[in-house]
């Protein structure tokens, strides 16, 4: 019998499954992609922080083997038997056609309507989403990685390295503790001392049991004592070490607006609101890592423009005719009120079917040159049609040529061709 | 009288140590037989991801794994299911995982259970010692690991995932039941690797060459003659040798699902068994150790409360039912077994006359050296165990509209639940009888295989067409099963199905 051997095996190997476990995600990509498509119409713009629930019908990841069906003749042994005596006999449930008491009958039938649920990281569902969006790799690493983190003080621990130790900190720890375990001892040196002196400037006493010699000696020893047992009290102890502790946060510079501009008018459709949505949630992506602090600001429009909430925004619908201007009218009127552009970085992006009232065009250019773009730091235009394009598109395209820095423009029919839009915005800074 | 070993529930290596030594000490008085024993603990995270790749502490990348692993996390995080205190591995060294989560009870537990109880089962009993090599286990592991790996590269993922897919789907037909193969070592197996590759696709085109044979093909009985001569049960190693076209490389993942097919084996047919021993010697190791003084009374309470719960077995009513549990069964099988031994009945005598009040060490020692679940079952299953478990078989046949208790644990039961009850650890009634039946190779190179019926009991349709796909994916040319009842063809699958174009090679 050879000595057992016992081995710590906590440290090593601890994803051993997070390769099959990507196997299985790259094999069902079309069902997350799936869910997390449902997910982004469901979830708030403001809202990717979490990871997603993703559930696959059991058939679909079925292994299947070679297995037994229903019928045929079979006798099976089961325990706990109470009162059936041999020669009993009991009504099969179905009447009697197939069923059986067989093994197997559980995992036999495909389970229709079992589903398995599983969970997806933040990080997953967002590289699924960009998958969806088509953003280049430079750009999914730039939204998703943490580098632009900053760490800020965070108090104190009692653990850390030894350039983190605060001095001033552990020092007044250590004289706290020094205090609570010697003041008591002090206390009594000072008596004992006081007494020995009084005693040394007394005549001598008559009984030698009370002797003054003694009498010191006594209080000599005992001065000894506590003085040794103060000298033993560290003067800093591990316990009193205090570290400086830091947070990682955000690095933003720092507050950022973000309009939304949205054509509700009869002729976009929930399709093209959902890509929209995309387009808006890559934007918010985008300043999230960028800024501290970012506010939204949703304006939707058909022949007049409103303030909405998110919710209103997205799924509402309107009839009528389109004018574009309103919308641009009501966001400068917003921003004039609420966010001067000296504290506030404004961005916005504006989604449309393309459809406006022809007059209305050159109205929308002038207004983004002379009174809107001068403000902001970028303006993002798309156009969801299939169709000619109309004069609100060749208006600005004039803009874009005017402000080709800060104004961008791209006509989409599927999400995946939003990036370029967004291209200047992940360029790397030159200063 | 001794100090306990320790008191409170906190465990540390150093004890572990310490009991392992009494343990080792004790069941060596008992006369285990062990491999030596590498005990690992982990975390319960490392706990998952062992299940997930079925026990095997090195395993290939595959899609499955994965599934297995979020499924299980899933269960733990919301706390529906525990983990298993245990996996143990059937190597040399027999390597255990302990949870650090455990108290130092349940690593006790664990250690007498696995390390001692488990580990003399692999060590000793007769289907372990002729079907598995426990020394060469990890490098074939490792060997297996590296080469799927490798054909990924060179080959893609989904290439590898496809045809592992399909091995896997006939993991259950890819054991030889009757022959015995060669344990070898994995350098060994590397070396013939690259011997294989030189020769079996030489082979493989030496059965199928082309060219018709000038010399007197017409001869009837040449014509007549089948291929394979014999029907053969394992599938994937007929695939294997023989699929027209297959690569080299691709032969060789098969063999890899084949050669670990073969070494599960032993354990789905020793479940009752060796869960049975492992669990009656964590029951008398640790009563041994209490008896010693090595362990206190809160330890002992701890102990019963969770080897009770081990050996539960719900009724067939209960809501948590879900077959007959095989720790209970085998527990309580060498529990009697030894009471035989110790306090013989009248009833004992004249059903077990060699057992009754013979030496309980040498007899379970026999039981578990030279059975597996269905002999065990036929061999020891007692009139007592029956009564105990109150085990009882109903027959449900097919065109009846009810079921029928056709025996109880009463005197005349007693042999017909025993036989019954054995069969249904018989895996050729459990899984079905599918045999390679012949190949035309001479026309169009479909495969037929054939499934014997056993009580009438048919194929379930949905897999049985899931699974001809993953065969006609390896074999390249149509694929036929028949199921046969008493000579005659009930059931035809075809793949591609009825009406589909033939040569769909891959």
């Amino acid at each position: 019998m050879g000595m057992s051997h016992v081995v710590d095996r906590r440290l090593n190997g601890k994803n051993k499954s997070a390769v099959n476990r990507n196997r299985f995600l790259r094999r069902y990509r079309k069902h997350i992609k799936k869910a997390v498509s449902e997910a982004v119409h469901n979830r708030s713009i403001t809202d990717m922080e979490q990871g997603e629930q993703v559930s696959i019908p059991s058939e679909d990841i079925h292994e299947p083997v070679f297995h037994h069906g229903a019928g045929g003749n079979r006798e099976m042994v089961h325990p706990g038997n109470k009162e059936f005596v041999t020669g009993d006999r009991l009504p099969k449930p179905d009447g009697g056609s197939g069923g059986g008491s067989g093994e197997g009958q559980a995992s036999d039938q495909g389970e229709g309507m079992d589903e398995f649920v599983f969970q997806i990281t933040q990080e997953e569902f967002l590289d699924f989403l960009f998958d969806d969006l088509e953003l280049p790799f430079l750009v999914r690493k730039k939204l998703k990685s943490a580098d632009s983190y900053q760490y800020v003080h965070a108090g104190f621990t009692t653990d850390g390295t030894p350039a983190k130790l605060n001095v001033v900190r552990s020092l007044r720890k250590a004289y706290a503790r020094r205090i609570s375990l010697a003041g008591k001892r002090k206390r009594r040196i000072r008596e004992l001392e006081d007494r020995i002196a009084a005693l040394e400037a007394q005549p001598d006493s008559e009984d030698p049991a009370f002797s003054k010699e003694r009498q010191i000696e006594d209080f000599q020893a005992e001065l000894d004592e506590l003085r040794r047992q103060v000298k033993r009290i560290p003067w800093i102890d591990e316990i009193d070490l205090r570290y400086r502790q830091h947070r990682r946060e955000p690095k933003p510079s720092t507050s950022a607006v973000m309009f939304c501009l949205m054509d509700v008018s009869g002729s976009m459709t929930q399709v093209h609101k959902d890509i929209a949505k995309r387009f808006f949630i890559l934007l918010y992506l985008f300043l999230q890592k960028n800024y501290k602090r970012i506010e939204v600001v949703f304006i939707r429009h058909h022949t007049a423009a409103k303030e909405v909430d998110e919710e209103e925004f997205f799924y509402s619908r309107e009839t009528g005719g389109t004018i574009v201007s309103s919308a641009l009218k009501l966001m400068h009127r917003i921003i004039e009120e609420r966010y001067p552009s000296d504290d506030w970085n404004i961005y916005a992006a504006q989604a449309s079917d393309g459809d406006n009232w022809n007059d209305d065009s050159p109205i929308c250019r002038r207004l983004l040159e002379e009174k809107i773009l001068p403000m902001v730091q970028y303006y993002s235009y798309v156009e969801i049609t299939p169709h000619e394009h109309q004069a609100l598109w060749e208006e600005y395209e004039t803009v874009q040529a005017n402000f080709p820095d800060r104004f961008a423009m791209q006509q989409l029919s599927d999400a995946s061709e939003i990036y370029p839009v967004f291209r200047k915005l992940f360029e790397p800074k030159t200063a | 009288m001794t100090q306990p070993i320790s008191s409170g529930s906190d465990w540390s290596f150093e004890l572990i140590e310490e009991y392992d030594r009494e343990i080792a000490r004790i069941a060596a008085d008992f006369g285990l037989d062990t491999y030596p024993n590498q005990i690992e603990v982990i975390s319960a995270e490392q706990m998952m991801d062992a299940y997930s790749s079925v026990g095997m502490p090195v395993g290939y990348h595959h899609w499955s794994f994965g599934k297995q692993f979020m499924a299980t996390q899933k269960g733990y995080r919301r706390g529906q299911m525990g983990l298993a205190y245990e996996i143990v591995i059937n190597s040399n060294p027999c390597i255990a995982y302990l949870m650090e989560e455990n108290t130092m009870m349940m690593q006790a537990l664990v250690i007498a259970h696995a390390s001692y109880g488990h580990n003399s089962f692999f060590k000793n009993n007769y289907l372990f010692r002729s079907w598995t090599d426990a020394s060469s286990i990890i490098d074939y592991l490792m060997f297996a690991r590296n080469y799927v790996a490798e054909c990924e590269e060179r080959y893609g993922v989904e290439e590898v995932e496809a045809i592992l897919d399909s091995c896997h789907a006939l993991m259950n037909q890819g054991v030889d039941r009757y022959k015995r193969p060669a344990p070898i070592s994995a350098e060994e197996e590397r070396r013939r690797q690259k011997e294989r590759e030189e020769y079996r696709q030489e082979q493989v085109n030496d059965l199928w060459r082309t060219i018709p044979d000038m010399g007197g093909d017409d001869d009837p009985e040449s014509q007549k003659r089948r291929f394979p001569a014999e029907p053969q049960e394992n599938l994937l190693y007929f695939i294997e040798k023989n699929a027209p076209l297959l690569e080299t490389w691709q032969r060789e993942l098969v063999r890899i699902v084949r050669k670990i097919a073969q070494y599960f084996y032993p354990q789905r047919q020793t479940q009752v068994m060796n869960e049975g021993w492992a669990s009656f010697w964590h029951y008398t190791i640790v009563h041994r150790m209490y008896e010693e003084g090595l362990v206190d009374d809160g330890f002992m309470l701890e102990f019963l409360q969770n080897h009770t719960a081990v050996i539960y077995q719900p009724p067939f009513d209960s809501p948590y039912y879900s077959g007959l549990n095989p720790y209970t069964l085998g527990f309580n099988i060498y529990m009697d077994l030894k009471r035989m031994c110790e306090n013989p009945t009248e009833e004992d005598q004249a059903w077990f006359p060699d057992i009754a009040g013979s030496d309980w060490q040498q007899t379970l020692d026999f039981a578990m050296r030279n059975f597996k679940d269905e002999s065990f079952i036929l061999q020891y299953l007692s009139p007592k165990v029956i009564r105990d478990l109150k085990l009882f078989a109903i027959a449900d046949e097919e065109g009846d509209d009810a079921y029928e208790i056709k025996a109880i644990h009463d005197d005349r039961g007693y042999r017909r639940v025993r036989e019954k009850l054995a069969r249904q650890y018989n895996l050729s009634y459990k899984d079905p009888n599918i045999q390679v039946w012949n190949v035309n190779t001479r026309g169009d190179r479909s495969l037929l295989l054939r499934h014997t019926r056993v009580d009438g009991i048919p194929m379930a349709d949905d897999d049985t067409q899931e699974v001809l796909r993953h065969v006609h994916r390896l074999w390249g040319f149509d694929v036929v099963l028949e199921s046969v009842d008493n000579g005659e063809v009930k059931e035809r699958y075809r793949m591609p199905p009825e009406g589909g174009s033939h040569n769909n090679a891959a």
